[in-house]
């Protein structure tokens, strides 16, 4: 890092303190939060475009993979759930398993021709009906057990912090069948594939209740650290408010979300610290030649595509494990949620102001756009307000116009990213 | 056993959906053809724009409402369209002088091309929320049905019945004029033959003396003109909505992948496929069965494969399957 990007950190820092002084402390921490997150989820999509130049846009589908293995880890299992349909579940998930390795078995060592279509066809349409004839009756009798607070199967009960690596491991997985079919032919494909991915994850987790109690949201997620509610009455913490001049209820706040901050600042420091190893590796160099000039490295006797499958698996699992801290810091998993205007196209964003191609930039531009993404909505209402406030107060125009100010920061945030990608593609940090 | 019955069930439920759907998708990825064709890179704001050319054409609707012009028992929709192709071609060519132009006077890789056109979409996306709004409009007029249900069934005299809606009716009637055209265009105007020279082979064509930028304005217009009107029937047989025309985008880019990126009349063919795939995979055959087997053989569930939430997987897993087994698409592609 040289004084340059010091000083943008400096200023990014800076204005997260002018928010502690401006709104609250607590919205600052809690930004501040929001910022950690987005910095991972940025250095995910930044070792895939960043090292290796993969265009994927299935962000926010390996995020909600994340979150749903926060759900499936750190719940509590619901035993009367997994006592009506937990074995069906399990046979119809085994089932599909079967089928797909038949599938794949007959489809490598079979002779291309009719026969193997015809088996191909009849295990895939068998399979299918099988596996929902088993996954259909185990599904009704898991969503009919005690709906109102559970249908669905629950979790493995075990500490939510682990649940952060069981993230990384299902995002890797789904990666690595995603980028297997479509790495390899032409770049624009992943992005398609990934896109298509990214949708069905969010259809299966918003209709599977079982999995994930679909659209009713899990609440009540184990928190790795301490409740306000405990805190305000535990009597060292109350003296230790008092001595700082805060509420017990405000401190607490503070105390939660600083805690909260500390986890994310260990977690982005163990992956910067990984990334720029990676980078600065034979890997590292390996991987920025592919980049660069895929054929000659191909002439070089490197395997293009064995490596693009690798970094693809590797981002994906860093925006896994961002979607999970984010699922954690929320303490509650709602499918509804997840846009891709959000969840993808803003974390693209994020890399291509930063810098692509540079790990410190990033998280520079993880920070700042989060940053405008949250503060451009209340600037955009006071613009239209300025705007509107010569016009009557009952003209019709005003009023849609200051509907629609919430709208304001989807432009906002394509002009940035045309401006940067046109006049300053390298972004605010460089590449070295 | 009533086939009769049975076959009437299936038309009014999965073949005319999927129809008019399928020509909706085929205008959709015909664009996205035409502009890999032209221009090499995937579209990104292809539903975005739709859905612009589609709120200019609401807005313009609307406001013929108000002056109490109508069609009689068309859509008054139709009338507007010529202001919604002339939307969505401004926002077009505003974002190729603007921005696409640069890339292609620099020979940027085609993934750089893409993501500026991500940017594209943020603002038309913004821009469409914040002129119509991010809510469900519904803009159609006109009569609702050429024949419905009812009618159907006194006529016949059948159990089942099946209704034919006016906007299933204009939709497959404007595709087929549109798409009519657009191979007339493509294969006998002396400029659509010069469009079809740059995309096969674009050096031998400057070669030739023509002229890059002249296709590229053309291609514009002409993908104006398709997602507009593809839009906009879209809207009047469901609905608006902003965010359902981003979601298009995947079945629209799997329809031109099937069919082979590049190549129009795979787009079309590509189109159909999925469409029959989506509905026919989302419909609970369990009525057809019944008609269809002996008594007592009838099924118990619904014999849905899958539920209507998942028909965008239907798009992505006839994608993996293409990409797998015959990337090049079923026609082979790159080519106008």
């Amino acid at each position: 890092m040289n004084a340059r990007s010091v000083s943008m950190f400096a200023i990014m820092g800076a204005l997260l303190v002018l928010v502690g002084f401006l709104q609250s402390p607590s919205v600052a921490m809690g930004m501040l939060n929001m910022c950690l997150i987005s910095a991972i989820m940025a250095l995910g999509v930044n070792i895939q475009w960043g090292y290796a130049g993969l265009f994927s846009v299935g962000t926010m589908g390996f995020a909600a993979l994340g979150g749903l293995a926060v759900v499936l880890t750190s719940m509590p299992p619901v035993h009367d759930a997994w006592a009506a349909g937990g074995l069906g579940v399990a046979a119809a998930l085994a089932i599909a398993l079967a089928a797909i390795i038949a599938i794949v078995q007959i489809w490598k060592r079979m002779a291309p021709g009719l026969p193997r279509k015809a088996l191909l066809a009849v295990i895939a349409v068998g399979g299918f009906f099988a596996y929902r004839a088993v996954l259909d009756p185990a599904v009704d009798a898991i969503e009919g057990t005690n709906t109102a607070v559970a249908g669905y199967l629950g979790g493995a009960g075990l500490p939510v912090l682990f649940s952060w690596v069981v993230a990384m491991l299902i995002a890797a997985g789904v990666a690595w069948v995603i980028g297997k079919i479509s790495l390899g032919l032409r770049s624009d494909y992943l992005a398609i594939a990934t896109l298509g991915i990214a949708e069905v994850i969010i259809a299966v987790l918003k209709n599977e209740d079982w999995l994930s109690r679909g659209v009713r949201n899990v609440n009540g997620l184990p928190r790795p650290v301490p409740y306000e509610v405990n805190l305000q009455t535990n009597p060292d913490f109350l003296a230790w408010a008092d001595w700082l001049g805060l509420s017990a209820v405000e401190a607490s706040s503070l105390f939660v979300k600083a805690s909260y901050a500390l986890i994310f600042i260990v977690v982005l420091a163990a992956i910067m610290w990984l990334s720029e190893r990676a980078w600065n590796s034979p890997w590292g160099r390996m991987m920025r030649a592919i980049r660069d000039n895929e054929t000659s490295a191909k002439a070089m006797g490197k395997n293009v595509k064995a490596r693009h499958l690798q970094v693809f698996v590797f981002g994906s699992a860093v925006c896994g494990l961002a979607g999970a801290m984010l699922v954690t810091l929320d303490g509650l998993m709602t499918p509804g949620s997840y846009q891709p205007l959000r969840f993808t196209f803003l974390i693209w964003v994020m890399v291509i102001v930063g810098g692509s191609g540079n790990n410190w930039g990033a998280v520079l531009g993880g920070f700042l756009i989060w940053f405008l993404w949250v503060q451009v909505e209340p600037m955009g209402l006071w613009l239209i307000g300025m705007v509107t406030s010569t016009m009557a107060e009952t003209s019709p125009l005003r009023a849609h116009l200051i509907d629609s100010a919430a709208h304001m920061r989807l432009i906002t945030m394509g002009i940035i990213l045309l401006l940067v990608l046109r006049f300053a593609p390298k972004g605010l940090i460089p590449e070295k | 056993m009533d086939i009769l019955n049975a076959l009437v069930l299936l038309a009014n439920f999965v073949l005319v959906p999927a129809i008019s759907y399928g020509s909706q998708l085929a205008l959709g990825a015909l664009g996205i053809t035409m502009i890999y064709a032209i221009l090499r890179f995937s579209h990104f704001a292809h539903g975005d724009v739709m859905a612009f050319g589609t709120g200019a054409v609401i807005l313009t609707t609307w406001g013929l409402q108000g002056a109490g012009v109508s069609l009689g028992p068309l859509p008054t929709a139709l009338l507007a369209l010529p202001v919604g192709i002339a939307a969505s071609a401004a926002v077009l060519l505003v974002a190729d002088r603007s921005v696409y132009r640069f890339y292609r006077r620099v020979k940027a890789k085609p993934i750089v091309i893409v993501m500026a056109s991500l940017g594209v979409m943020f603002v038309v996306n913004g821009l469409v929320r914040f002129i119509i709004g991010p809510n469900d409009q519904n803009f159609a007029d006109g009569a609702r049905f050429l024949f419905t249900v009812r009618e159907f069934r006194d006529f016949t005299g059948l159990a089942e019945g099946m209704g034919l809606r006016v906007s299933q009716v204009i939709t497959v009637v404007v595709t087929g004029i549109v798409v009519a055209v657009l191979f007339w265009f493509l294969n006998r105007t002396r400029t659509g033959k010069s469009m079809r020279a740059f995309s096969d082979n674009e050096d031998l064509a400057l070669l030739s003396g023509i002229n890059p930028e002249r296709v590229v304005f053309v291609t514009w217009i002409i993908v104006a003109a398709l997602i507009t009107i593809a839009g906009t029937l879209y809207g009047l047989d469901k609905s608006f909505k902003a965010f359902t025309y981003f979601q298009l985008l995947l079945p629209m880019f799997a329809a031109a992948i099937l069919g082979g990126m590049g190549n129009p009349l795979g787009a079309v063919a590509g189109a159909f496929v999925i469409a029959f795939s989506e509905v026919g995979v989302t419909y609970a055959y369990r009525k057809f069965l019944e008609y269809l087997l002996p008594d007592g053989m009838a099924p118990s569930g619904l014999v849905q494969l899958l539920s209507t939430d998942y028909k965008f997987a239907v798009s992505f897993v006839l994608l993996v399957i293409v990409l797998l087994v015959r990337p090049t698409g079923l026609f082979r592609g790159q080519t106008l």
